[in-house]
């Protein structure tokens, strides 16, 4: 279940944004190299037709399509889609090395829930997260959903689904020392836009969060809604602010950091299978 | 009348009209407001529980702004044997209707449908949400 720390090193520390994505019909793991082959073609082709991306010097996208085995979570799983497209600019020395500019990769972390009940010929890996500019997500996406007759969906987290990620986070035990545990609300209806970061110490979120849960490894929302009017509570001794009534558009802990829009950015490879199981549950569900 | 929070002031309580329905009005998209209503029923005296009493829950259009569990709302209708109704302030249409239940409740609780009193309509209530 461990992922290869190595393989995986490049999925740390980028802002992803979410997908998900309705099963894939008719992809067959074999073919990625002529995948790679067809999308470069119509990658090609659109910046032919003005759908340019860059304006500026004249780049030759490659597309490349690999599996990352190690990324799932059961048997059930599909291993990971990996899609990197690459820039190399043309009229420069032989020697020029191929450029990252995009990344994108499809997966599936027991989403036992959405494979289980799939008719034949369907792949299912509901999450996607994409790193680089918004153009080329558009093409890519729009390739895979012309040829596999599937439909992506930007995912958004709701303030509920970020205090549960924000209370399971803050728990987790982490060997050195770790950045605040932060929570940024955005306060409604008034004229100027208002911001609040509430940044709490990570030992003293750890400690509280370990006199609210009852059975390690197990997380109920009960658990998460002390845990959440501890914190709410605790601000508003300070500063007689109810932060409940604000929305709560982003957390930050040592192990990761999302955002309501669908952002997220995953800091610590040990647990980077049981945030993408957290992902790929959302994304079943917006799914469904 | 609207009230942010109960108990209401005791210092009016002589001009106060008879109260025939108390909607306790809870925003999704602010776990304070249900904090907020969960204090307040303390303050309700338990005959309003008869049939009195619904809650309204607003903002569930918004299905990516939630802070509230809708399980913790359903359950607290369950609680206090009253209604839930769900709907959005931000369309027209939904508002209007709404409005429309509310007051036809309203008539209900205050007497003036014959036939019908507070307590039989919440249990017809209770009985379609389960079907």
């Amino acid at each position: 279940e461990k992922a290869d720390p190595q393989k995986t090193a490049f999925l740390l520390r980028k802002a992803w944004t979410l997908y998900s994505v309705t099963p894939m019909y008719g992809f067959r793991r074999a073919r990625l190299r002529d995948y790679a082959r067809l999308l470069g073609a119509f990658i090609a082709a659109e910046k032919h037709k003005g759908l340019a991306v860059e304006v500026g010097v004249e780049l030759d996208i490659k597309v490349a399509l690999s599996s990352l085995a190690d990324i799932r979570g059961s048997e059930l799983d599909q291993a990971a889609l990996l899609v990197q497209l690459s820039s190399r600019s043309q009229g420069s020395s032989r020697n020029s090395e191929d450029k990252p500019v995009w990344w994108g990769w499809f997966c599936s972390v027991f989403g036992d829930e959405l494979s289980e009940n799939v008719p034949e010929h369907f792949t299912c890996l509901p999450l996607f997260l994409s790193h680089g500019a918004e153009s080329y997500t558009a093409l890519v996406g729009s390739w895979f959903q012309k040829t596999f007759d599937c439909c992506f969906r930007r995912l958004a987290i709701s303030p509920l689904n970020l205090s549960w990620m924000v209370a399971m986070w803050a728990g987790c035990k982490l060997d050195r020392a770790a950045s605040a545990v932060e929570l940024v609300f955005s306060v409604p209806r008034l004229a100027q836009p208002l911001d609040i970061s509430y940044a709490i110490h990570p030992e003293d979120a750890k400690a509280l969060w370990d006199t609210v849960q009852k059975t390690p490894g197990e997380i109920t929302q009960e658990e998460v809604d002390v845990f959440m009017d501890c914190l709410y509570a605790h601000f508003h001794r300070h500063f007689k602010i109810h932060l409940s009534a604000a929305k709560l558009v982003k957390v930050s802990t040592a192990i990761a950091s999302a955002h309501c829009d669908g952002i997220v950015k995953i800091l610590h490879s040990q647990y980077l299978p049981g945030v993408l199981m957290l992902l790929t549950e959302l994304a079943i569900s917006q799914i469904q | 009348h609207l009230a942010t929070s109960l108990p209401l002031p005791s210092e009016r309580d002589h001009l106060r009209p008879r109260i025939d329905l108390v909607v306790f009005m809870i925003d999704i998209k602010s776990k304070y407001s249900l904090k907020n209503v969960e204090t307040s029923l303390a303050h309700v005296d338990a005959r309003f529980f008869l049939g009195k009493v619904c809650f309204l829950v607003t903002g569930v259009g918004r299905v990516n702004a939630c802070s509230i569990e809708t399980n913790a709302v359903c359950k607290l209708g369950e609680t206090y044997c009253s209604p839930v109704l769900f709907c959005e302030l931000e369309l027209e249409g939904v508002r209007a209707a709404t409005a429309q239940r509310l007051v036809r409740m309203l008539a209900i609780c205050a007497g003036h449908i014959p036939g019908v009193s507070a307590l039989s309509f919440v249990s017809l209530m209770r009985k379609s949400d389960d079907d």
